[in-house]
């Protein structure tokens, strides 16, 4: 009896050392995208302020979505007064992408992870996370996802916190000439791809076309820029996607 | 509840469901490919719709925003990392605006 119980008790211990060593593996793996994300947040943070949100709720905005382009733009269309369904609809149009990942990631968590820790984990599923978790070779447990996530999530954080603290530091020329910084760095992210792949090109340059068509041309420009980035995008992507059908080994 | 609270629980809602919606229920693969394309094309179509023609509106005048989208893609075709365009660009527009004072 007492040495069943002795193993059951070092199974248990193993475990845990299992689990503990999986967190601090995966808190490691996430440090480089926590550095990263300080800058992007900071900026977050500095244009909400600019924007006349308070730096409580700026900070509270990163901490209940921890998401980039989908903060930004939702924060475009609170200071510009859009209506609920537009901000919904276009942060969810933004996010969509998190699906994919989130579906890639189903086939890679240990298939017994449970309901409650996949909601949790779902929740740090970033562009950036995801990237990282997908690299790993094996089967990934929940323990390494949340040491995985904790960096990003503080650094996310933090970065708004300075960042909203900060615009009334600056002058206002400065200021100014941020807004252009959350542009630039979506320029950082597409032109790279778009050198690997026509079919990107056309993608981007369909999307560029029609929305340029929402802003400039006359009756057409009477749609809010929310409904001209959802029509843009679903509209380029799927003529994308039936035009130049990715096949099965193109994903890597 | 103001509308910024209300509209920013909306936002968290919305961002949360697509997360969390395949790893919670699917447990099998997509098969079709034109749906698999659809969602792997969505991040280059909506950062492209979201930033032109709005880079042109997002400084003080068109002539800085036409200089710092410049720079940004000149430093974005050599591949120098988010940070790098960002920031040239920022300071291309800062420069720029000066100059023109």
């Amino acid at each position: 009896m007492q040495s069943t119980e002795y193993i059951v008790n070092q199974k248990l211990a193993a475990g845990r050392k299992d689990k503990i060593h999986h967190l601090k593996r995966g808190f490691y793996a996430g440090l480089p995208i926590a550095l990263g994300y300080i800058p992007v947040s900071f900026t977050f943070g500095l244009m909400a302020v600019n924007g006349g949100i308070p730096v409580w709720m700026a900070v509270f905005i990163s901490l209940t979505n921890l998401t980039s382009a989908g903060q930004f733009a939702g924060l475009n269309l609170i200071i510009a007064n859009a209506t609920y369904f537009e901000i919904a609809l276009t942060t969810f149009v933004i996010n969509i992408r998190y699906m994919l990942m989130s579906l890639s990631l189903s086939q890679k968590i240990e298939i017994n992870t449970t309901m409650l820790k996949r909601c949790i984990l779902a929740f740090g599923i970033t562009d950036e996370t995801f990237a990282v978790a997908s690299q790993e070779e094996k089967d990934i447990d929940f323990s390494f996802m949340l040491g995985l996530i904790i960096g990003p999530y503080i650094g996310w954080a933090l970065g708004t916190l300075l960042g909203a603290a900060t615009t009334s530091i600056l002058p206002e020329s400065v200021q100014a000439s941020m807004g252009i910084a959350l542009y630039g760095m979506f320029i950082a992210i597409l032109i790279p791809a778009a050198k690997k792949s026509k079919e990107v090109v056309m993608i981007i340059a369909m999307a560029v076309f029609i929305s340029s068509v929402f802003k400039w041309v006359p009756v057409m420009n009477r749609i809010s820029e929310g409904w001209s980035i959802i029509a843009a995008t679903v509209i380029s992507s799927i003529i994308g996607a039936v035009i130049f059908t990715r096949e099965e080994e193109e994903y890597e | 509840m103001n509308k910024v609270m209300i509209s920013v629980l909306i936002m968290a809602g919305v961002t949360y469901i697509p997360r969390a919606l395949p790893i919670t229920l699917f447990r099998k693969r997509i098969k079709s490919k034109i749906f698999k394309s659809f969602l792997y094309y969505i991040p280059f179509s909506v950062l492209g719709a979201m930033t032109f023609p709005s880079i042109l509106y997002s400084t003080s005048n068109i002539y800085t925003a036409l200089a710092g989208t410049a720079t940004a893609l000149i430093l974005a075709y050599f591949e120098k990392g988010l940070m790098k365009v960002a920031l040239g660009s920022v300071i291309t527009v800062y420069i720029v605006d000066m100059l023109l004072k």
